[in-house]
């Protein structure tokens, strides 16, 4: 439903009246933002020099270094956890029972584990020596694993039965029917949820800040304690700046599933994403979302077709 | 074992603090977040701005991030003296409400259109058209949504811990430091949590079953 359904198309008196508000309302948003600015002007946070720490060629070397390793721990973490979410889903549509069952209950374990107590748990060292990096590798790479093992057994789920049906009947194996039938429809139907989840990884990098490894969180902190301006801390410059970066790093992300999605709405080859995945996709929108609930419904749902 | 029986008013003090968080963010993001998605689809186009705008920051924006503004920030800049329960509730339901939105955006999205215009029709003003006929039919497809938001918010409280608010990852914190074996004291905050969030699935399934039943 589009929002023009929900209401009349405005006429003169609810114009006035739309005006009335529009212009009530911006000005109380100009008089908030006014006190937050006499506020922060009061503190000094609004002098010209706290912006020139930006500047300098050491500093912005830092937010590089810091923005880099980032990177790293993203792109590490994003693709062991891709590699982790198919092993995990296959073990989970596994036709033994054992490995079955194990793989459901690690993924509804660690899935329910906060992601910070992982991480902390293999950085002080509970199950072996992991430096701040790797620990956030790995905490990110099981949790997200777990996510994204759900996220492509919905999609597996979601092709049409006659499709395995018919591979099986050419003969192929079960490996070549995973292989090559199932999980390159699964993925490419999922490709949109998937990338929200990288999203979400992306924005959990930040928790290494705890774990005191160098990413842009932590040189966020550090630029911000460390580089006083005639007595003041840039701390409202700092998370300005960084936060600048971290929304368009997720934006770009975004973006990104977007033009996918879009792009394969337009192709009719393949299948489209069943009720359920879109389903699926709301919730791994949803930061890090727990997908329990949803993917037992929505996979009764495909069923149900 | 014996983590638990010597520290357990510590343990029961964090599991009531992540209780308490937990319970006052949800409220707070559940109220605000129907707000903002009321104000994503509402006639008053700078209302529409200012709820996308809300979405695309918190939604893009790490939680860790927020936790820092909120508790280095605030406190220094705007409000001096603030409790720490109440930024870290403001961290976590802030950032919440803009995914409650999104699902209560997308569960509008699903009631049929001749609801909506059938209220139009008989004369309803669009608070009326939301209040009475839209958003009682969103319920049923938000609430699936709702509960991995919930449950997610209940995990994202344990990064307040860390900020010195006290809940349970902060007793891990205060327990590693009184020299405890750390296994133990991880294995029970996590039992915590995992008593937390299967609550919150068990609930929000019994919702669901009554919803399905009152179709």
């Amino acid at each position: 439903m589009s929002a023009s359904v929900l209401f009349d198309a405005p006429g003169p008196r609810a114009r006035a009246r739309n005006l009335i508000l529009s212009v009530v309302g911006t000005l109380a948003f100009l008089g908030l933002f006014f006190w937050i600015g006499i506020r922060l002007n009061d503190k000094g946070q609004f002098a010209g020099e706290l912006w020139d720490i930006f500047n300098y060629a050491g500093i912005r070397e830092n937010i590089l270094d810091a923005l880099l390793s980032t990177l790293k721990v993203f792109a590490m973490a994003g693709v062991l956890s891709l590699v982790f979410a198919v092993i995990l889903c296959v073990a989970r549509l596994s036709d033994h029972k054992p490995i079955r069952w194990v793989a459901t209950v690690f993924i509804d374990l660690f899935r329910s584990i906060p992601l910070l107590i992982t991480i902390y748990a293999l950085w002080v060292g509970i199950v072996g020596d992991f430096t701040p990096m790797w620990a956030l590798v790995v905490g990110l790479t099981v949790y997200n694993g777990c996510v994204q093992a759900e996220v492509l057994r919905a999609g597996i789920n979601a092709v049409p039965k006659g499709q395995a049906e018919a591979a099986y009947a050419l003969g192929l194996r079960k490996t070549q029917v995973n292989a090559s039938i199932l999980f390159p429809q699964a993925v490419r139907s999922m490709l949109p949820t998937i990338i929200s989840q990288l999203v979400v990884t992306l924005k959990d990098t930040s928790l290494g800040f705890m774990v005191l490894y160098p990413e842009l969180l932590y040189s966020a902190r550090l630029i911000a304690n460390n580089t006083p301006v005639g007595g003041v801390y840039p701390i409202v410059q700092t998370v300005i700046v960084f936060g600048a970066i971290y929304i368009a790093l997720c934006l770009a992300l975004a973006w990104l599933a977007n033009w996918i999605e879009q792009r394969g709405r337009k192709s009719k080859a393949g299948i489209t994403p069943a009720a359920g995945a879109k389903e699926l996709k709301e919730v791994a929108a949803a930061g890090t979302a727990d997908l329990a609930a949803a993917a037992p419904a929505g996979t009764a749902d495909i069923r149900k077709e | 074992m014996n983590v638990l029986l010597d520290n357990l008013a510590l343990f029961r003090e964090g599991f009531l603090g992540t209780l308490y968080l937990t319970a006052v963010s949800a409220v707070l993001a559940l109220v605000l977040g129907v707000v903002i998605a009321g104000f994503r689809v509402s006639p008053v186009p700078p209302l529409r701005i200012f709820g996308t705008l809300w979405v695309t920051l918190l939604r893009n924006t790490p939680l860790t991030l927020l936790f820092l503004v909120a508790f280095f920030v605030v406190p220094k800049v705007l409000f001096p003296g603030v409790n720490s329960f109440l930024l870290a509730v403001c961290a976590c339901g802030f950032y919440t409400s803009a995914f409650v939105a999104e699902a209560v955006r997308s569960g509008i999205n699903t009631v049929p259109m001749g609801q909506a215009e059938a209220a139009r029709a008989i004369g309803m003003t669009f608070t009326q058209t939301m209040r009475i006929v839209v958003l009682p039919q969103a319920t049923r497809t938000v609430v699936p949504p709702l509960s991995s938001i919930f449950i997610a918010l209940t995990k994202n409280t344990a990064i307040a811990g860390a900020f010195d608010n006290v809940d349970l990852f902060n007793v891990q914190k205060t327990l590693s430091n009184d020299g405890y074996e750390i296994a133990w004291i991880f294995l029970w905050i996590t039992i915590g949590y995992l008593v937390i969030t299967y609550a919150i699935n068990g609930l929000f399934r019994l919702l669901e079953n009554r919803l399905e039943v009152a179709r």
